[in-house]
């Protein structure tokens, strides 16, 4: 098939970026779209123009290093599915197809299609994590976890912050990320120690980066992992409780 | 330079050998610790777990990434699981029966004590990640679930779904981030190494490219950590992500460092067999899939019947009937074989006859859809976005690809290199899978290296040079190393040649993988050698290097990556000519068994190959490190 492409160039942050337009020609549908976008920027060498510049590592759809719009979709047009995942035969001869960055404030783009994402390890770094020191642990078998607990958290935990649901929101929040790390974390017996500070850390944070949610689960459809906005409901609670929670552990009422 | 290649094992019973070890290495007081610069290159298993547990401890930590988050490193793509002998299943597990396992599924060319001290800090691995929250697969009531895993007669391998790297490296990359936020760790992403410093003989630091700015930069410590994986992309196609590559490894090797066993890689048998020219990478199916899935391929040639009209008795189910004790679960290397034999006698399945089928329909009936779905409902997602196929209803079609690769940077039981102050972790070692590494054991080793080994024998080393200062990074071992690697770059963007550096990597990965991959012979590696020199040649001259190097430039960090596999490759099918056996991954045509099963030579070869770099134009030396087998006693592997 031939497509004819619509790709964001952008030098660098400072640049204003215009779109430019290719053509794709002799796409096979086994191919991927990176790979299609590979011969792109073959051909582009070949022509000595500059390549298109975009983010790609494992290409499995786990390293959550890709992401783009495809049409205006985060990670394009098939659910549950990563850009590097995505496959050819999902379009139609002669179809003309956009190409943009990732569309959020907290995401600057650094050149043509890839962004900087370092907002996401902010938030993590604020509490996403359990205190555990190398070396302490005790069995891993003395802690009971019921399978159901244990899955739901893993449900969470598939997360691969990519940053589909922030750049599908339209208010470009980064509550389904946040969320999803504070309900694998919240949900595990080790996790409880630290809870309540985690999420106060984590919402804080996220809010100084991201815009607000206003519930219109664009991020749930998007995500390639299919996570639930239900976490953002537990986050949410949470989050509350923990106002609470934290001044009580501080010896306040 | 003359060299000794001193492992430095500890004496004893292997029991007792990381014990008293642990007991004799010099401690550094709490209060010194704060006084030492550790950098740590690389953030995927072996890197975040040892910059974690080094800043935990207290010193102070550097680490470096390319990636545009620690989290991104490619342990995070690893699906089945993680081996720890805890014997949870009460099946007869032990520390031992996992290091015996080890030594023999890797063919007897590991060093014994290493693998052993692996099995040893397994289960404290299980304990340290169920600590931090890893979300390991539970059984009802609640206790952890383990499933067995080719090469094993136990079921001892740990897992999170199909994501079980996923989960691991998200539990070390958050510890990582703990880290970061109490200012224990100085974390630098996008920044790439691009050479290692060596003053009189000793590491004393690193030179970078930050890949967004381009700024060369160099920097100082006391130790160096090079966490940087494996180099299977030398291949081209592998299952290694997109830029995984031998650049820190390579670079540290040509600064003194010996590269070890070069040519063992290892295949893995279950991926997606290639479709196309264009194909970028090739795509793992967890083999913890074999334990559900039979493999066959048509008795007959030319047999274009699709997969559910071939009746069983047309059917050759070609591993349990050449190996029925281990049946579909024989190691990785013996299933990889024995699937390019069946397609190489034309008996290959699907549109380019380039794979062997992976039957689940006896599983479904025998545990119904839900189970098996449940077991690995997400890999057969991937596989039919990827093929367009629902394995639920016909089956898979699998082919070996390179995945792993056993050899690396040379160390000793501290994981030191051979220069002093530079210590190889992980997958960039060369260390503990011998000649073949069993499945779920990469995730095992790369943890057991960065939360469990490093922590100790670096701290060994620095307790040596207390008072020390770092060197200066104004010094001319940094300026000249700067300086260096800014002409390196200037010269890939004056070459201005006419074709892009993707195609000069795609060539080379051919004349690896059709002379040094799954079976190879003199002819063929000597035709390598030459072919990989004159396309080379080509390449230095005709390369194409768009843009400048002040700023993101994706052509010119790929062009030094492909530069250093040119040299490796070369090195890879040296080592391979050398190596006059079969053993393990690498596969002699000459040095086979009468029913073609691998010949090892145990009399002339039982050695580590360890290579020193003499320059550019000088093919390098070769010294031996002798192994001993006091425990496991080499015998012909045996999967009958």
């Amino acid at each position: 098939m031939n497509l004819t492409l619509k790709v964001w160039r952008q030098s660098g942050p400072n640049d204003p970026g215009h779109f430019e337009t290719y053509q794709a020609t002799d796409v096979k549908d086994e191919m991927s779209f990176l790979e299609m976008l590979d011969v792109v920027n073959e051909s582009l060498i070949e022509n000595g123009r500059e390549p298109i510049t975009f983010d790609s590592d494992c290409r499995e759809g786990i390293c959550g290093t890709c992401g783009l719009m495809i049409n205006g979709q985060a990670h394009g047009p098939q659910k549950g599915t990563a850009t590097c995942q995505l496959h050819m035969r999902k379009f139609t001869d002669g179809e003309t197809v956009v190409i943009e960055p990732w569309r959020a404030a907290a995401f600057p783009v650094v050149k043509d299609l890839m962004v900087d994402r370092s907002a996401f390890d902010a938030v993590i770094e604020a509490g996403g994590y359990i205190s555990a020191d190398t070396g302490g642990p005790r069995d891993a078998n003395e802690i009971l976890i019921p399978k159901t607990a244990a899955d739901t958290a893993m449900d969470a935990a598939a997360c691969i912050g990519c940053g589909a649901c922030v750049a599908a929101c339209p208010n470009g929040a980064g509550q389904l990320f946040t969320s999803a790390k504070l309900a694998h974390l919240n949900l595990l017996p080790q996790g409880q120690a630290e809870r309540w500070k985690r999420t106060e850390d984590m919402v804080e944070t996220m809010e100084m980066f991201f815009g607000s949610c206003t519930n219109y689960g664009e991020c749930q459809e998007a995500c390639p992992k299919e996570i639930s906005i239900e976490f953002i409901a537990l986050m949410n609670r949470d989050y509350v409780r923990s106002k609470f929670k934290n001044r009580k552990l501080l010896g306040q009422k | 330079m003359s060299i000794t290649l001193d492992p430095k094992i500890p004496a004893g019973p292997i029991e007792e050998r990381w014990t008293s070890h642990k007991f004799n290495m010099k401690l550094v007081n709490p209060a010194n610790k704060r006084k030492f610069t550790v950098i740590v290159v690389g953030t995927g298993l072996a890197g975040a777990a040892a910059a974690a547990s080094l800043a935990e401890l207290g010193y102070k930590v550097k680490c470096f990434t390319f990636h545009d988050s620690p989290r991104r490193a490619h342990s995070i793509a690893a699906q089945g699981g993680i081996n720890a002998a805890k014997n949870y299943k009460n099946d007869g597990d032990s520390i031992y029966r996992l290091f015996y396992d080890t030594v023999k599924g890797g063919d007897f060319r590991s060093r014994e004590a290493n693998v052993y001290r692996l099995a040893e800090v397994s289960v404290d691995i299980i304990d340290q990640c169920v600590a931090q929250g890893v979300p390991f697969a539970r059984e009802y009531g609640g206790l952890l679930d383990n499933r067995s895993f080719g090469g094993a007669q136990v079921s001892r391998t740990f897992y999170a779904r199909g994501q079980t790297g996923q989960q691991l490296l998200l539990g070390a990359y958050q510890a990582l981030m703990q880290q970061v936020s109490n200012g224990n760790v100085e974390l630098h992403t996008k920044t790439e190494l691009v050479d290692v410093v060596v003053k009189d003989g000793v590491a004393v630091g690193i030179v970078t490219r930050d890949l967004t700015s381009g700024e060369i930069k160099a920097w100082s410590g006391h130790a160096t950590l090079l966490c940087t994986g494996g180099y299977g992309n030398v291949f081209y196609l592998s299952t290694n992500a997109m830029n995984s590559n031998v650049t820190a490894a390579w670079r540290a090797h040509k600064k003194g460092a010996l590269f070890a066993n070069p040519c063992f890689t290892q295949i893995h048998p279950t991926c997606i067999p290639a479709s196309d020219e264009f194909q970028s990478k090739l795509t793992l199916m967890s083999e913890s899939l074999r334990n559900d899935g039979r493999i066959w391929v048509p008795k007959n040639f030319d047999d274009n019947r699709p997969p559910d009209q071939i009746p069983e008795e047309d059917r050759d189910y070609f591993l349990e009937r050449k190996y029925p004790a281990f049946g579909n679960l024989v190691p990785r290397d013996v299933a990889s074989r024995n699937a390019k034999t069946v397609v190489d006698e034309g008996r290959g399945v699907g549109p380019l006859k380039n794979g062997v089928y992976l039957d689940f329909s006896e599983s479904i009936e025998r545990l119904g859809s839900e189970t098996v779905f449940e077991r690995y409902g997400n890999l057969f997602d991937m596989y039919e976005r990827i093929t367009d196929e629902n394995p639920m209803k016909v089956p898979m079609r699998i082919y070996p690809a390179v995945h792993y690769t056993m050899g690396g940077v040379w160390v000793d039981y501290n994981l030191m290199t051979t220069v002093p102050g530079l210590y190889a972790l992980g997958e960039a070692n060369f260390s503990d899978h011998g000649a073949n590494r069993l499945g779920a054991s990469a995730l095992m080793q790369g943890l057991a290296d960065g939360y469990f080994v490093a922590p100790y024998t670096v701290g060994d080393y620095l307790a040596g040079l207390l008072g020390q200062p770092t060197v200066d990074v104004n010094d001319p071992a940094f300026t000249s190393a700067v300086q260096n690697v800014k002409d390196q770059m200037n010269k890939w963007i004056s070459i201005g040649g006419t074709k892009s550096p993707d195609y000069f990597h795609r060539e080379l990965g051919k004349i690896m993988w059709d002379n040094c991959g799954m079976a190879r012979e003199k002819n063929g590696l000597e035709k390598a050698i030459s072919e990989i020199r004159a396309l080379r040649e080509e390449f230095e001259k005709d390369v194409r290097v768009l843009g400048n190097a002040d700023g993101v430039n994706q052509s010119l960090e790929k062009v030094g990556r492909i530069a250093d596999f040119f040299e490796l490759g070369e090195l890879m099918c040296r080592d391979a000519l050398m190596r006059e056996e079969s053993c393990g991954g690498h596969f002699r045509v000459e040095h086979q068994t009468e029913d073609g099963e691998a010949k090892r030579d145990d009399e002339n070869y039982s050695f580590v190959a360890a290579w020193e770099w003499n320059g550019p134009d000088t093919p390098q030396t070769l010294h031996k490190e002798p192994l001993t087998f006091d425990y496991v006693h080499p015998s012909q592997r045996s999967y009958k």
